[in-house]
Parts: C-alpha cells; sequence; structure tokens
C-alpha cells in the first residue's frame, strides 16, 4: 500500500519533471537547427530538411508527447551533436558512474559507521581525532580530494592509476578507488559525526542504563540497544548521502577524467547537446528517487514503530 | 542597602572591547575565535583585493611562470605567469559573493515560502508543499548544470540555480518550526485580539525563529561555496581567465601532477578552512539555539 | 539486609561541585518495605540509582553500602553483574523509557533471565508468559508479540515488574513506580506490586513523593529532604506526632479526608 503510494507519486514527479526539463531546453535561446549547422551558413532548404529531421516544427506538446512515449520505450533520440544513439551512449557510460557510486557508499559504510562508532564509545583522544578530521573531512571539496589523493597516491606513491576506468571488474575497481574515496570523503565525515552523537545518545538513554542494571553483559548492551538502536536515524542520513552521490559524482568523474554519465553530462552541456542533457537528467532524477524510496522502505523495515504505523 | 541594588553585572571591569572578546569566547571557545579569524581574514582580503593585491590577478608573464616563492611572487606563479597571492584575494572575492547570492535568496524566500504556508495553511500549503517536493527530486548539482545548460555557464546562473536547489531544505525546516510556534499561546493570543496574521508573523513568529535562519544561513554558504567551487571547477560557473578558487584548483591540475602544486594546493586550502570555520561557527551557533529550545 | 551508611554524592559541575545526597543512612530489614519520600531533587531517586552503581560519571560516591555484608560499592565487573541479575531489581518510573523500543517484551524479558541470568532461552521463553500471567496480564500471547509502543504505560509497567522479580531478588528498588501512569491503573500496579513482594518474601525500598502512598505499601518511611534523611518512623508515628518541621509540612499539604489504608484495614 504504502509502496504503490509511493511509487506513483515518483512516477508523477518523474512526469513533471521531465516536462519541466523538456521545457527548459525548448526555452533556451539559440536554436537547435543554428547549433547543428555550427555557424555555416545553409540554404533555407537544408534548415528545412535538418527541422524535418529533427521535428522541430511540430507544436511543443506534440514534441514533448513524442519525446516522453519513446523514453518509455526504451528511446531516448539521437545527439545532437554525433547522431549517436543516446541510450546507447549512456549504456556505455553508466558502469563507471554505477560501480563508482557503489564503491563510495561502501566506504561511506564502512568507515563513517565504523568511525563513528569508535568515537562514540570512547571518550578523550581518539574521539577529539575523529571529531576534528570530521569537521576537516565535511569541509573538503569532492575535486580538491581528488586532487590530492592523485597526486599522492597515483602521482607520488604510484600505487593508482591517475586516469580513465579500466576494463574488466577488478581493474575498474583499482580504477576507481581513489575517485570512491574522494567522492566518499564528506559523507563519510558526516557520517561519522552523526552516528557519534547517535551512538551517545544511545548510550546515555535510559533502555541501555537499565539493561546494565539488570545485569546484561555490557558488550550485548553496546550491540544490541546502543548500536542497533543508533542504526535507525544514521541509516536515514547514510541514504541521503548515498542518494547525493549522484550529483557529486560529475565532479569527480570530470577530476579523474572517468568515462562515466557525469562527464558526459558535463560535455553535454557546454556544447548544448539537450538530447543527451535531458535523459541523463529524467536517469539521474529516477535513481535519486528510487535510492530515497529504497531508503524509506529499509527503515521503516528496522523500525517497529515505522512498520507498525503503515499497517494502522 | 543601595549597594545592593546594583546588579553584579555592571562592575565596570573591562572596555568594552575586551569584554565582547572575553564573551565571544566565552561563547565560541579557542577554536571558534580562530574559525572567526579565518573568516574576517577572508572577508578583509575580498573587499581589500583591489587594493592590496600586487598584481592583476588575469595578467601574467612568460617569464615568470613558476617562480615559486619568492619576494617578488610571495606565494608564487601559475603556469601562465600570474601571481598566485593577487589571484587568491581577488578569488575570495567571487568566492564569497557567489554564497552571498545563493545565502540571500534562499533565506529570503525559504522563509516567505514557509511562513506564508504556515499562516495560510490549507490549500496554499499543501500547494507549496507539492512545488517544493518537486524540487527535491533533483540532486542540488544537476539542477544547478541544468540551468546552465539551459542560460549557459556563468556565476550568476549557477548562484540562483543553486538557490532554487537550497530553497525547499530551508523551507521545510522553518516551515516545520514556525508549525510548531504557530499553535503556541503567544501566537495564537494575539490573533484572537484581531491583530493581522502578517503583523504577528513579523512582529512574534520571525524573531522566535531568528536564531534557526541564522544558523541554517550558516551552513547553506558552506555548502554553497563547495558547490559553486565544484562548478567553477567544471567549468561551468566563473569562466576563465577571471580568478576564483574553484576555477584556480582546475586550473593548477596539470601544474600540480607536474610538481608545481602551489596554485591548486592553497585555493583549496582556502576553501577548506573557510567552510570548515563557517561550519564551526554555525555549528556552535545551532547548538545554542537548540539549547535555548529545550529549556 | 541492606544497610546504607554515611552515603554522599557529588556532582562535579563546571564551577562548583553540587552535593546532591549527604550522608545518608538507612536500613532495610529483609521483607520489609521501606518508603523513600520527598519532593523532587531531594535526592531519592539518587539513593536509589547509587545501590545499583548507576550514578552519573561524573559523581562521586563516598560511605558505604552492604547488602547482606556485601560491600556493594566496591564491586566491579562480572561481580557487580551478578549483584545486579540475581540480588537487585530496579522499577523506574517511566517503563516506555525502559524497553528498549525498537524490541518486542518477549525480548525485554528472556534478555534479563536468558543474558543476564543464564537460564536457557526456550526456558526463559516459557518462564516469561507465566510471569506475565503472575502480573495479571491476560493476552499473554499478544503482550509478548507487542512493541512497547503499542502497549500502555501500566501494561507495560506490568512487564517490568514481571522482569523485576523473574530472577526472585532479595531487594526490589522502585523509583516512583506509578508516577507515570493514569490515576486509573496506578492503584492497580501497585497493588500487584505489593502482592508480588510479598508472595516472594522480598524487601522493597520504595521512593515516591506521595507520602500517602508510602503510608499505604511501607512499613517504614524515611522523609529525605536536600540530599539529607530528616526523619524516619512508621507511618503512624508520622502522621501523628511529626518531628521534623518538613514532615509537618508534608502532612500538612495533603488532601483533607483520606484515610490511610494499609493491610486491609484502616488505620
Amino acid at each position: 500500500m504504502f509502496v504503490i503510494r509511493r511509487l506513483l507519486a515518483l512516477a508523477g514527479v518523474l512526469i513533471v519533471s521531465s516536462f519541466l526539463v523538456f521545457a527548459a531546453m525548448y526555452a533556451a535561446p539559440g536554436s537547435p537547427e543554428n547549433f547543428l549547422v555550427q555557424g555555416r551558413t545553409v540554404s533555407p532548404d537544408v534548415l528545412a530538411a535538418i527541422r524535418e529531421q529533427y521535428s522541430l516544427d511540430d507544436p511543443f506538446l506534440v514534441r514533448f508527447w513524442n519525446w516522453i512515449t519513446n523514453v518509455l520505450h526504451g528511446d531516448f533520440g539521437q545527439s545532437l551533436s554525433n547522431r549517436q544513439d543516446v541510450g546507447e551512449l549512456l549504456a556505455n557510460r553508466l558502469p563507471t558512474t554505477l560501480m563508482l557510486v557503489s564503491l563510495a557508499a561502501v566506504i561511506i559504510v564502512i568507515l563513517g559507521i565504523g568511525l563513528g562508532i569508535i568515537a562514540g564509545t570512547r571518550d578523550g583522544v581518539v574521539d577529539k581525532i575523529i571529531i576534528l578530521g570530521s569537521n576537516l573531512g565535511f569541509a573538503i571539496p569532492t575535486f580538491f580530494a581528488a586532487l590530492i589523493l592523485m597526486s599522492v597516491f597515483s602521482v607520488g606513491l604510484g600505487w593508482f592509476p591517475v586516469f580513465g576506468s579500466g576494463d574488466g571488474f577488478l581493474d575498474r575497481i583499482w580504477h576507481l578507488t581513489l575517485p570512491a574515496f574522494a567522492l566518499a570523503l564528506p559523507s563519510a565525515a558526516v557520517v561519522a559525526r552523526i552516528t557519534r552523537t547517535a551512538i551517545r545518545e544511545e548510550r546515555d538513554s535510559e533502555h541501555s542504563a537499565m539493561a546494565r542494571a539488570r545485569g546484561v553483559p555490557g558488550g550485548l548492551v553496546l550491540r544490541r540497544h546502543v548500536i542497533r538502536n543508533s542504526m535507525l536515524p544514521v541509516s536515514t542520513i547514510v541514504g541521503v548521502h548515498v542518494a547525493g552521490l549522484i550529483a557529486g559524482s560529475f565532479v569527480v568523474e570530470y577530476a579523474f577524467t572517468l568515462d562515466g554519465l557525469g562527464t558526459l553530462l558535463v560535455g553535454a552541456v557546454q556544447r548544448k547537446d539537450f538530447a543527451v542533457v535531458q535523459a541523463i537528467a529524467i536517469i539521474l532524477v529516477a535513481a535519486f528517487g528510487i535510492i530515497n524510496l529504497l531508503v524509506d522502505l529499509f527503515y521503516a523495515s528496522i523500525d517497529p514503530r515505522v512498520r507498525l504505523g503503515l499497517g494502522a | 542597602m543601595s549597594t545592593q541594588i546594583l546588579p553584579t553585572h555592571t562592575r565596570p571591569a573591562a572596555p568594552p572591547l575586551a569584554r565582547f572578546l572575553v564573551a565571544l569566547y566565552e561563547r565560541m571557545g579557542v577554536l571558534g575565535l580562530i574559525a572567526i579569524g579565518i573568516v574576517l581574514l577572508v572577508v578583509l582580503g575580498a573587499v581589500l583585493a583591489p587594493g592590496i593585491a600586487p598584481y592583476d590577478p588575469t595578467v601574467g608573464s612568460v617569464t615568470q611562470r613558476y617562480t615559486g616563492m619568492t619576494a617578488e611572487h610571495l606565494l608564487g606563479t601559475d603556469q601562465a605567469g600570474r601571481d598566485i597571492f593577487s589571484r587568491l584575494l581577488w578569488g575570495a572575492r567571487s568566492s564569497l559573493a557567489g554564497p552571498l547570492i545563493v545565502v540571500g535568496v534562499t533565506a529570503v524566500f525559504g522563509n516567505l515560502i514557509a511562513l506564508v504556508s504556515v499562516w495560510w495553511g490549507g490549500l496554499v500549503d499543501s500547494l507549496l508543499s507539492r512545488v517544493l517536493d518537486l524540487l527535491f527530486a533533483f540532486p542540488n548539482l544537476l539542477l544547478a548544470v541544468l540551468a546552465i545548460a539551459v542560460f549557459g555557464p556563468s556565476l550568476t546562473t549557477a548562484a540562483l540555480a543553486l538557490s532554487i536547489a537550497y530553497i525547499p531544505y530551508t523551507a521545510r525546516v522553518i516551515r516545520s518550526t514556525a508549525l510548531r510556534e504557530r499553535n503556541l499561546p503567544y501566537v495564537q493570543s494575539p490573533q484572537l485580539q484581531g491583530i493581522s496574521g502578517a503583523v504577528i508573523t513579523v512582529r512574534h513568529l520571525l524573531p522566535n525563529i531568528a536564531p534557526l535562519i541564522v544558523t541554517g544561513a550558516t551552513i547553506n554558504f558552506g555548502f554553497a561555496m563547495i558547490e559553486l567551487a565544484a562548478l567553477s571547477f567544471l567549468g561551468l560557473g566563473v569562466q576563465p581567465p577571471a580568478a576564483d578558487w574553484g576555477l584556480m584548483v582546475s586550473n593548477g591540475q596539470q601544474s600540480l601532477l607536474k610538481g608545481y602544486p602551489a596554485e591548486s594546493l592553497l585555493a583549496g586550502l582556502c576553501i577548506v578552512l573557510t567552510v570548515a570555520s563557517l561550519g564551526y561557527i554555525g555549528e556552535k551557533l545551532g547548538g545554542r539555539a537548540a539549547a535555548g529550545r529545550k529549556a | 539486609m541492606l544497610s546504607i551508611t554515611d552515603l554522599s554524592l557529588t556532582l562535579a559541575g563546571k564551577h562548583a561541585d553540587l552535593a546532591i545526597l549527604r550522608s545518608v543512612t538507612l536500613a532495610v530489614a529483609t521483607g520489609e518495605a521501606v518508603g523513600l519520600v520527598g519532593e523532587s531533587g531531594s535526592g531519592k531517586s539518587m539513593t536509589l540509582r547509587s545501590i545499583l552503581h548507576m550514578a552519573p560519571v561524573n559523581a562521586t560516591v563516598t560511605g558505604q553500602i552492604l547488602l547482606d555484608g556485601l560491600d556493594v560499592l566496591s564491586l566491579r565487573g562480572e561481580d557487580l553483574r551478578r549483584m545486579r541479575s540475581r540480588d537487585v531489581s530496579m522499577i523506574a518510573q517511566n517503563p516506555h523509557a525502559v524497553l528498549n523500543p525498537v524490541l518486542p517484551v518477549e525480548r525485554y524479558l528472556v534478555e534479563g533471565m536468558h543474558d543476564a541470568q543464564g537460564l536457557a532461552t526456550r526456558l526463559a521463553r516459557v518462564r516469561a508468559g507465566e510471569l506475565l500471567e503472575q502480573v495479571g496480564i491476560d493476552e499473554v500471547d499478544r503482550v509478548l508479540r507487542s512493541y512497547p509502543h503499542q502497549l500502555s504505560g501500566g501494561m507495560l509497567q506490568r512487564v517490568v515488574i514481571a522482569g523485576a522479580i523473574a530472577g526472585k531478588p532479595r531487594l526490589l528498588l522502585a523509583d516512583e513506580p506509578t508516577t507515570a501512569l493514569d490515576v486509573t491503573t496506578q492503584a492497580e500496579v501497585c497493588a500487584i506490586l505489593d502482592e508480588c513482594r510479598r508472595e516472594l518474601g522480598m524487601a522493597m525500598l520504595f521512593v515516591t513523593h506521595d507520602l500517602d502512598l508510602a503510608a499505604a505499601v511501607c512499613d517504614r518511611i524515611n522523609v529525605m529532604k536536600d540530599g539529607e534523611i530528616v526523619e524516619t518512623g512508621v507511618p503512624e508515628q508520622l502522621r501523628d506526632d511529626p518531628q521534623h518541621p518538613y514532615t509537618r509540612a508534608l502532612m500538612a499539604s495533603r488532601p483533607a479526608g483520606i484515610g490511610w489504608t494499609r493491610r486491609g484495614g484502616t488505620v
């Protein structure tokens, strides 16, 4: 019930936002055929042919309708700059971005939650260092982190390749490790911070104090009551940040010249290749929505108060 | 017995400036003072750049490439022979101006939307909520990149687009707080007396949520600085040859790989220090606001 | 069986230390119910919590607490854990805060018996049901499967009582066990607590701000003010001949016309 309602809402958001994106591109200054002829002087006949080929003379709503129905059939149209099939372009670029984001998500979970738990359960120097690191880590832009990591580990130590995405699964992971770290760093810092606070709150909570007072062993109290319960707020934050990686990936891909969706998008924007821009925009909005939905579902599945609230 | 009437805090101990600093120290701590110092330094550098920058930030000299730190070029030069110190100073201007636009626009519209939907409620509220939901569907940077695709790359476009992306966050936080406050007696009773909604909102509601607004703005400023720098890094924000920290990090990438790290490193550090300082200040302010709320 | 001597507790503050308890001395005999009455902030809860080592981290505790000759304050590690799981149980004010909100009631009871007291899980499950019946819960299975937020405060406090008596401890610590409940269920929960205690012959230290309630439940009452015990006596004595001005004030502030009922008869 809840899932269906959320999926319908997501579909609605996707339709409206694709309309907005399409309309924005339509209204953009500079007509597409001028871009296509790239400043050359051409006869009106050729212009008319181009307009015919790309159906530029149809009314706006008709064009939107054609576009959206094609998209629903998996046809994203043709790139204006090199006439390639946009769907194919995306399919080629998708694996890199997907892998980069997944790796970064894993790093956020392990590093962010791990350090947060350590800082939350330990007082003194360790805690202070992690807090300070988190404060700084949050302020480091991904592109700057990318540069630093690149110059230290690729150029300096030679452990990792400088550019490119690699071929094959393991080679890809090797190529994407530094980018993923750069991408994950600020989010991991925030997650560590939030985890620490959540752990401390739960540690001081009445139910953990009472569990200890009932003679439940300390390790069990920590695992069952403190860490488990603190993961409720943390999971939402992790979800928000993983969804946010989608946009952050543009910057890191660009810094490491990876062949992902982000670099494709930035290039398309610079070339005003709107067919590509709108396709990527829709896919990213969809991915963003789906990740957010999954996070909410996950949250509902681990917190009985939410889960049972739905049934009522 | 008149001595007893004197409140204790009026003892004439220190001059006002010293008292202010002590109060500031008690509120913010050592790190807080350092953070405030860094932000003031950056602001000062940005304001005074035209006067104190030793060189034109956009003009270089082929004979002066990669000089390293010298008496003429305090922080060295970049691959085009431009003075890095001057570029950092001028870069502070666009690096601060962009976020300033974002924070200003976001604060005005975010709060306006929040207060209007809380005060009118009903249809207005749900309509505005739908619009915000729609904006939430776009990751911030994506929205900015799309706007730049339409209007062409520039700092103004990037900043305005980011503002639109930030509005829903501000609006949502302020809306939920204002909603809670609205039902409290201090807001309810003037309404019963027939005082108009706008007057109550401005006179009673706004001052009570002001700390939250200030904290939110401080934190937004840091976010905006990073994301605008990222757009400039992508070539979609501030355009060369202008000086901008994000652009300088990107511009210095090749030099860095060739073994001349100064440009990227220093510009990056400027961003990190400014954002970290703002974050720390915002957190201290937020902590105060939150503590005041709990009591 | 429990004797507290010269118990003092000081909280380290930023500017000055704060004395919460000043040389508290009291005793509870085997099977006896002793009340600890005072206004909020008088230190009565802190006295209870000190017995289980639940004082805040910034507190300094001095004095002696003996439990059948065992020096409670010096207990550490496994010895402390054994004392907490076998000898003393506590019932706190707000049952909704005591149970972990994301675990069902059964886990709460089984945890106490299995993880703390070492009973086999299977046996602990069976026993959990029996205990709930013992505290007057009808729909045992439904309650066992429920999460804390699905149950009323009165129901949940019965669960907590069931958990507290599970290990048949010698001493029950009750910290305002009915204050957070509906007025209608207060009497019921109090009666259940009293009944279980008598059946199992447990001693009880009962903290409340309500002198009438203490008089109804306890054999002896300590009146506490500003971290000190100002007067001790049996309920009738406190009523008829209060010595300390504070006790007199407490007596005077009670609503008029309420008789003290104890052990079935009006006193």
